[in-house]
């Protein structure tokens, strides 16, 4: 069992995905229970799907000096980068505490696949990758840490984390080992993934993609939607932020049964869940809120519904917020680390968009409609394929 | 801190030349090494998972295997980092080919196979392993990278940890962007105290700002510059071959990585 960790405070934070750029705009979304699923127009062939995507991702190009960075990816990091004043922010660390004494941590699962797609796309005539895409750093999986890393002039560790779905929430453990050690004073962590042929029709093909734009829970659900997002946060000790809202906690495992589907039991959720708790020297009674993985799958939904109903009490609050910017897949993890900190910060437990008649595995903790409360402790769930599992405990400086 | 501690308790190996870590030693002292087999045993893989799995799992799975058993450990208890320069290079290379064709007729195994923590979802179900796994890049540091995560994931928890390292040969356009062009992979358990099975013991210190000498040298013509992770972990893997010395490297772009090797009493 895990034993308590020093709680980190999140000095900074900030989202940017379908609902919009930056926090302001995700809590105006949620408090009107307006998600911002559309039809697909993005693939590069007709895939009847709803998609969650961001709007002026194209023409957030990069300054010159980072130009060899180009591709869809980064542009959303160098847009996700802006709002909220992270730049300034993770700048004012480096200075605070030298360039490498900053962890980069970040996660994505397909990283600028998108370029290499294109690019195949438009071989040359000797079939070869054309003149303008010939450029060998991004078609490799870090290319999302090495171009933020380059941008924010940090020097320390820089590693990008890639375990699909749960990629993004496993960046804060990673950081958190980090500091614990004194390795860094700080860490930005977070994560972009932008749409992609790959995942489009990846998911697809397994026949996971919902028709209608994605219903979490629900009876009737038909699968996910897959949308993209850009998040960070900043990470340090306590000391250098007291009032900020805090990492409590993290859980990661592994459910050891199957490539793309979880297990029935929910024993790497339940695994990791437990982890967080421990880590955060909690009670499941004393969580008010969890943000769910809740994809829309017909598994995942019926097997985590079945994990959180029978752990927490009815007075635990619940939801999936998949229904408003889609399956955002290794950016899921900071996405919803981001909604978890604003349903603190803001009181809002919000409702699961899309959910109207909840699967019968589901508990009293589900929120349908938006609930206005108190909210001290919040969890986030993101388990990826592979059967990989991460769990985010946070709360707020005591009073 | 800018250094920590770990000890070496397993060592797995493998490229077209040397099928495990006792050829790379009697290779080093001289000795005549016959190559392995050209398929991987990935013998730790049920029959079944073996024909199913893409050749990047089999290779990762064959180091992690090895080093496990050398250092007698349940595999089931070890928390794993796997780490990949470039991932499954011939995935990309098929997925790209066919979405470019025909997106609607994408395989769906080949899609979840293509997910960068492919190994080390086959590995924790074939292993039973429910402990965290992760799967980690950093371009040309990939090494260093995964090298200092397994370590710092070792001291802070205090627990054994699994390091795989592991490339495959490039293919097709994308093949091309990375030079990646043969198999590698090795694989380390490293704990956190001394122990029965302890190897060597590794103290690894943070050199920040080392940007020039990070820098690759002319190429040699040497094999291990055919692949990202064994070109980084080629010093390091010699040294333990030796069983002394000290190498640096790259953790990131710009931030070195003392390794110091001091053998245990």
């Amino acid at each position: 069992m895990s034993v308590p960790i020093q709680p980190l405070a999140v000095s900074a934070y900030t989202a940017t995905s379908a609902l919009g750029h930056g926090l302001e705009s995700h809590v105006a979304a949620l408090a009107a229970s307006r998600g911002a699923l559309r039809p697909n127009d993005f693939s590069s062939a007709p895939l009847a799907c709803w998609i969650g995507r961001v709007d002026g991702v194209e023409e957030a190009s990069l300054p010159a000096a980072h130009a060899v960075w180009e591709c869809r990816n980064n542009r959303l990091a160098w847009l996700g980068l802006h709002q909220d004043h992270f730049l300034e922010r993770a700048l004012d660390a480096r200075q605070r505490y030298g360039a490498a004494r900053v962890a980069l941590v970040l996660a994505t699962s397909t990283a600028s696949m998108g370029a290499t797609e294109e690019a195949y796309r438009r071989l040359d005539e000797q079939g070869q990758i054309p003149p303008d895409l010939r450029r060998p750093l991004i078609h490799s999986p870090h290319s999302l840490a090495g171009f933020v890393a380059e941008a924010l002039g940090l020097e320390g560790p820089c590693l990008t984390v890639s375990t699909a779905c749960s990629s993004s929430a496993k960046v804060f453990a990673n950081a958190e080992r980090l500091i614990r050690l004194g390795l860094v004073d700080a860490a930005v962590v977070g994560g972009v993934d932008t749409l992609c042929d790959s995942v489009l029709f990846g998911f697809n093909a397994l026949e996971l993609v919902s028709p209608e734009p994605c219903r979490p829970f629900d009876q009737a659900r038909r699968g996910i939607s897959v949308g993209e997002a850009a998040g960070f946060a900043l990470l340090e000790r306590i000391e250098a932020a007291p009032r900020a809202l805090r990492l409590l906690g993290y859980g990661e495992s592994s459910d050891a049964h199957h490539m793309s589907t979880p297990h029935p039991d929910g024993l790497g959720a339940e695994l990791a869940l437990r982890d967080a708790l421990a880590r955060a020297g909690l009670r499941a009674d004393q969580v008010d809120y969890i943000n769910l993985h809740g994809t829309a799958s017909h598994k995942n939904d019926e097997v985590e519904a079945a994990l959180i109903a029978r752990t927490f009490p009815a007075s635990t609050r619940a939801s999936s917020t998949k229904g408003y910017t889609g399956h955002t897949l290794g950016a899921a993890g900071i996405l919803e680390a981001a909604f978890s900190l604003l349903a603190i910060q803001y009181g809002l437990v919000p409702g699961s968009l899309g959910c109207t008649t909840p699967d019968a595995a589901c508990g009293p903790q589900l929120a349908l409609e938006n609930e206005q409360r108190q909210i001290n402790v919040a969890l986030s769930n993101s388990f990826g394929f592979g059967g990989n599992n991460a769990c985010l405990a946070f709360g707020r400086a005591p009073a | 801190m800018s250094s920590l501690s770990v000890f070496v308790e397993g060592i797995g190996l493998w490229s077209p030349a040397l099928g495990d870590f006792a050829a790379l030693r009697a290779q080093e002292h001289g000795q005549a090494v016959t190559p392995p087999p050209a398929k991987l045993p990935a013998t730790f893989l049920p029959a079944n998972e073996r024909r199913r799995a893409p050749e990047s799992v089999l290779l990762a799975v064959e180091v992690a295997g090895q080093a496990v058993a050398m250092s007698e450990r349940s595999a089931s208890e070890l928390p794993c980092v796997f780490s990949s320069a470039y991932g499954d290079q011939l995935i990309s290379d098929y997925m790209c080919a066919t979405l470019a064709l025909a997106p609607t007729e994408l395989s769906p195994t080949r899609f979840h196979n293509s997910v960068h923590n492919a190994p080390a979802g086959y590995w924790t179900i074939a292993t039973g392993c429910h402990a965290a796994s992760s799967a980690i890049c950093a371009g040309p540091a990939s090494f260093g990278a995964g090298l200092l995560e397994a370590a710092s994931f070792s001291q802070a928890e205090q627990r054994p940890v699994l390091l795989v390292c592991s490339d495959i040969a490039g293919s097709g356009p994308v093949g091309e962007m990375n030079g990646s062009r043969t198999n590698f992979g090795c694989a380390l358990v490293l704990a956190p105290e001394q122990g029965l099975h302890s190897l060597a013991k590794l103290v690894l210190t943070l050199e920040p700002h080392a940007g020039l000498a990070l820098h690759p040298g002319p190429p040699s013509g040497a094999w291990h510059e055919a692949n990202a992770t064994a070109a980084s972990a080629w010093p390091l893997l010699q040294n333990l071959a030796h069983g002394e010395g000290h190498c640096t490297l790259a953790a990131a772009a710009t931030l070195a990585l003392r390794v110091s090797m001091e053998k245990v009493a």
